[in-house]
């Protein structure tokens, strides 16, 4: 899933790119889905201010465990370029636990495909810890 | 008459890549009344320019918006030699005018692929997006980035062309014409796509008029104000204001559509006649007490930059009024009695730029 926190649009529109035919995530089975409740990985772009912070933390809580966050560009990792801005809080991780980050401005299409290769590590290792918190509570 | 309930739309949706808020009241499946709220994407970066000397303050007015990112840094640089009394070469405004449409090209493929997703037309989506890559290749070739250029700066350009590339951006016009062509068909004839646009959400010319819509859906009812008709260089490339009457979806398509044929032959007359000589001269010193304003006709609409010098370094105001802004009044009216499976369609049609909006 994607979401727009305060991002220029830039890197919302690489995001994009990656779907279409020159990049192509689909034969990897990667889909980008508008329903945070079938979402393993979030991506989001931009950083987060006052109005949208809410939102980006609900959208985090909406998504069922295990999830994955991916920082998608310079703004998302830290606020970058708009960090002195006066309504930037920061990076997105000022909010939700970010695990991974990915630096750039814009974001370039493989680099955004590498990050989310990075997260799927990140969310096999997340949901084997949760099966084996499971069979220890049995 | 029945009963009326209150359906938000935003701000994460799947039909929009950016954040706005919609409150739908609706009776039945007919929009009454549309509110819109922003503020999702406001950074706050027209304030940067106390903070930024002038000549860096350019990198910022370009992350206004990432798809008509160089028409930002076009505008920011025009006011700002406005105000410090300085003209550049013409081979520099020719090039800016160059680039320029090709931000357009890409600019309006991008949104003829967002409106046939609208649609439901998953295929003609990745098509447009297919073409657009093409432009995205030559940027990435001449400037080292995608999306984010900073090909334009105050006094000129950054560097400039040489022959092959300028062969490789005719090429690529050539191109993108011939894969244009096939593409306007279906957007054209299609009778799946016709039936959804035409007569969809009309505008009339008075409505234009009264809500001040600018770009596309002003020139979509017939009312032109496009800002390239008032420059001398984009008339002396053959450019002519694109209008249609209708005032529906379709002809607010069919607009983009053909700019994008018109934007490639621009491009090709600028290489054919590009003017020789310097492509920046260099700017320095304090700013002048004074202000100026620059208009560009960015892919959406006019676009309109203040900045106000102080005789600092620094700029003591730097405005820009985007199209979106101006575009919204429009939409709220066209959402007025549609019905509700329609209303993501027609909010693409304006070409919302979110961050534009907010900025």
């Amino acid at each position: 899933m994607h979401y727009d926190a305060s991002s220029c649009n830039g890197c919302d529109i690489e995001v994009l790119a990656c779907l279409t035919p020159v990049y192509d995530v689909e034969r990897f089975g990667v889909i980008n889905t508008g329903d945070p409740k079938q979402a393993d990985i979030f991506l989001v772009t931009g950083a987060v201010n006052d109005q949208n912070k809410e939102v980006v933390k609900q959208l985090y809580d909406q998504m069922p465990e295990p999830k994955v966050v991916v920082a998608v560009g310079i703004c998302a990792c830290s606020g970058g370029i708009f960090k002195d801005c006066y309504n930037i809080l920061g990076g997105v991780d000022q909010v939700i636990p970010v695990d991974v980050y990915v630096p750039g401005c814009a974001a370039r299409p493989e680099a955004i495909i590498d990050g989310v290769v990075k997260g799927l590590d990140v969310l096999e290792q997340k949901r084997l810890r949760l099966q084996q918190e499971k069979e220890g509570s049995k | 008459m029945g009963k009326r309930t209150i359906v938000p739309f935003g701000p994460q949706h799947p039909a929009l890549p950016e954040p706005v808020h919609l409150d739908l009241e609706l009776e039945d499946e007919t929009v009454v009344r549309a509110i819109p709220s922003i503020g999702y994407v406001h950074r706050g970066l027209e304030k940067l320019a106390e903070k930024r000397d002038y000549n860096d303050m350019i990198y910022v007015m370009e992350r206004v918006c990432g798809i008509c990112s160089f028409g930002h840094g076009w505008g920011y640089a025009g006011a700002v030699e406005g105000l410090m009394g300085v003209r550049i070469p013409d081979r520099a405004e020719c090039l800016r005018v160059m680039f320029h449409e090709l931000s357009r090209v890409h600019s309006h493929l991008l949104w003829l692929g967002l409106l046939a997703d609208g649609l439901g037309f998953d295929s003609l989506f990745m098509h447009c997006w297919r073409i657009r890559e093409k432009v995205l290749d030559v940027f990435e070739a001449i400037t080292g980035g995608r999306v984010i250029m900073s090909f334009c700066k105050v006094g000129g350009v950054r560097k400039d062309l040489t022959p092959e590339m300028l062969k490789m951006v005719k090429d690529t016009c050539d191109m993108i014409e011939d894969e244009m062509r096939k593409t306007a068909l279906v957007f054209m004839k299609d009778s799946s796509v016709r039936n959804r646009l035409c007569g969809t959400g009309v505008l009339t010319k008075e409505d234009v008029i009264d809500l001040c819509a600018v770009g596309p859906v002003a020139r979509g009812s017939g009312v032109n104000n496009d800002v390239r008709t008032t420059s001398e260089m984009y008339r002396s490339l053959g450019f002519e204001p694109i209008l249609y009457d209708e005032g529906d979806c379709w002809s607010r398509c069919m607009v983009r559509v053909d700019e994008i044929m018109q934007s490639l032959d621009i491009i090709r007359n600028a290489i054919a006649n590009l003017p020789e000589g310097d492509v920046s001269v260099p700017v320095k010193g304090n700013a002048p007490v004074g202000d100026f304003m620059f208009r560009v006709e960015q892919p959406r609409g006019e676009a309109f930059y203040y900045v106000q010098g102080n005789g600092t370094k620094n700029l003591s105001r730097a405005r820009v009024r985007t199209p979106t802004n101006i575009n919204i009044p429009a939409m709220t009216k066209m959402l007025q009695g549609c019905n509700l499976q329609d209303v993501s369609m027609l909010v693409i049609t304006i070409d919302p730029c979110i961050s534009c909006t907010e900025r």
